[in-house]
């Protein structure tokens, strides 16, 4: 990785920081993971985590577009991405320090989580595999929807509708899996391969498949170049 | 060190440049001047690999910015029009960042902004957040900026604009040091300005070059206003008001902006 990659992305995380949005939705997102988790986890009388990494498809499309729509949105409408162009750096260095950056910054915010487990194993025979496999997964959720949202907010110069961009295809990919009784039965197997979620839960149930695996980072390939290419339309 | 060949642009149906060529030299500082829409801004961002020009050719130190322009930025320091750094970053942090990007080590970026501080006068602002600076500080950190990585060319969009008599004194100081070594070309239409900070004049009307000499040649022992007006309201087009205080002209850059904010949408 170059030099000014890793500048970019050492800026980005801190920017995520200083600005008090990433602090609100560090709080909303732990906040309702927790409550949505703990609330019934009395009731199942189970020292697992599935229902904990079943809430994350969802939960984790609605925070990060929140988190990635600054990325270049910001920078179009303050004028600052003119300057930061015509430094002397490539359209890979910036497309891997914003992606590489915001992924760090949701994994920072996912991190706490890890109490969740560490407390679990005590109150009961925890089974660490899944939960790793499932921190697996999550991470590479993250990058997906991250690689959503940095390329909704190439797409404009308002952040808003950054959001809602990437709101909208981060939604989709959690919940394609929910539309599949409306699906016409020879394709449900195409629709259910195209949804975040069914991947997810594969790899979260403690099976790193491949080809869960190249789901993941091909959509995170297509989202990225479909990045580069807008930020080349630009001037 | 720059040459600029018959440089065209065209945003969609308008024509911003029409072959606008003229050369720096090193150890010079060069003004572009024109009124408001004139295409100089347009001229510096390819200049800066920022926007592809249509047609002609920029070549900074033989290096054709359309051919290599990772090659061309390492050797060009720019500020934009308000200087448009990070808002939340400290002066303090935004330099270290800005040398970091360009690939200098820690010792040598310390010692660069250990040098550029007291030059640029931002001794009193260094640990403050660039959002909450004056408009003739953040001009001053932009030009701290544009000369971290002490670059051969420096290109500064109206580093003047909207600052008082004093502030615009002291960034004049800054260029006229700075230019010593360097080539410099800078925008403004100050004309006073234009006529005591640099060496040779380049005026941009409605995106080609109508004169390009030193003060004393171009005025030819007028006024530099009296040229300027007439260089840059000829061809009889109708441009009443004075166009150093820009208002006729600038509702051409503001037509120009809207015209290429369609094109974006």
């Amino acid at each position: 990785m170059s030099r000014a990659a890793l500048s970019i992305i050492g800026r980005e995380l801190r920017a995520a920081f200083l600005a008090p949005i990433g602090y609100i939705v560090a709080i909303v997102f732990l906040v309702m993971t927790g409550w949505l988790f703990m609330q019934p986890f009395f009731l199942g009388g189970r020292a697992d985590l599935r229902q904990f990494f079943e809430l994350l498809p969802l939960t984790l499309a609605l925070m990060v577009p929140a988190v990635t729509m600054r990325a270049f949105a910001e920078e179009f409408s303050t004028g600052s991405y003119e300057v930061l162009a015509t430094l002397p750096v490539t359209h890979l260095d910036v497309l891997i320090g914003k992606f590489t950056g915001a992924v760090g910054f949701v994994v920072l915010v996912l991190a706490p989580t890890v109490l969740y487990p560490v407390v679990i194993s005590r109150l009961g025979d925890l089974d660490w595999g899944p939960v790793i496999a499932g921190y697996i997964g999550a991470v590479l959720l993250i990058a997906l929807y991250c690689s959503v949202g940095i390329l909704a907010s190439a797409l404009t110069r308002n952040q808003i509708v950054a959001f809602v961009i990437g709101l909208a295809i981060s939604v989709s990919l959690a919940l394609i899996d929910d539309l599949l009784i409306y699906v016409p039965g020879r394709i449900t197997q195409v629709v259910q391969h195209l949804g975040a979620d069914y991947h997810f839960r594969n790899i979260a149930r403690g099976v790193l498949d491949s080809r869960d695996l190249v789901y993941f980072l091909s959509g995170i390939a297509v989202f990225l170049t479909g990045t580069g290419f807008a930020l080349r339309r630009r001037p | 060190m720059v040459r600029v060949e018959g440089l065209i642009k065209r945003y969609g149906p308008v024509q911003a440049l029409r072959g606008v060529s003229f050369t720096v030299d090193r150890g010079e500082v060069v003004g572009l001047l024109g009124p408001n829409g004139a295409g100089k801004t347009t001229t510096m961002r390819i200049l800066t690999g920022y926007l592809p020009a249509t047609a002609g050719r920029t070549l900074v130190d033989s290096v054709d910015v359309a051919a290599d322009p990772l090659a061309v930025k390492r050797m060009v320091g720019y500020l934009p029009e308000f200087a448009p750094l990070y808002a939340e970053m400290l002066v303090h942090d935004y330099l270290h960042y800005a040398g970091s990007v360009r690939g200098m080590r820690k010792a040598d970026r310390q010692r660069r902004i250990g040098e550029l501080v007291p030059l640029c006068g931002l001794t009193e602002v260094i640990h403050r957040p660039f959002r909450e600076l004056s408009r003739g500080y953040k001009q001053r950190v932009g030009l701290a900026h544009a000369m971290i990585g002490d670059p051969d060319l420096l290109v500064l969009d109206e580093p003047t604009a909207g600052l008082d008599p004093n502030q615009i004194a002291e960034i004049r100081s800054i260029i006229r040091a700075a230019g010593e070594r360097k080539a410099i070309i800078f925008s403004t239409h100050i004309l006073s300005e234009a006529e005591n900070t640099c060496d040779r004049i380049v005026i941009i009307d409605r995106g080609t070059v109508v004169a390009d000499g030193t003060a004393a040649e171009l005025t030819g022992g007028r006024s530099l206003e009296e040229r300027f007006r007439e260089l840059t309201t000829a061809e009889g087009e109708p441009q009443a008001g004075d166009p150093a205080d820009g208002s006729p002209a600038r509702e051409g850059k503001g037509t120009r902006r809207r015209a290429r904010r369609k094109l974006r949408s």
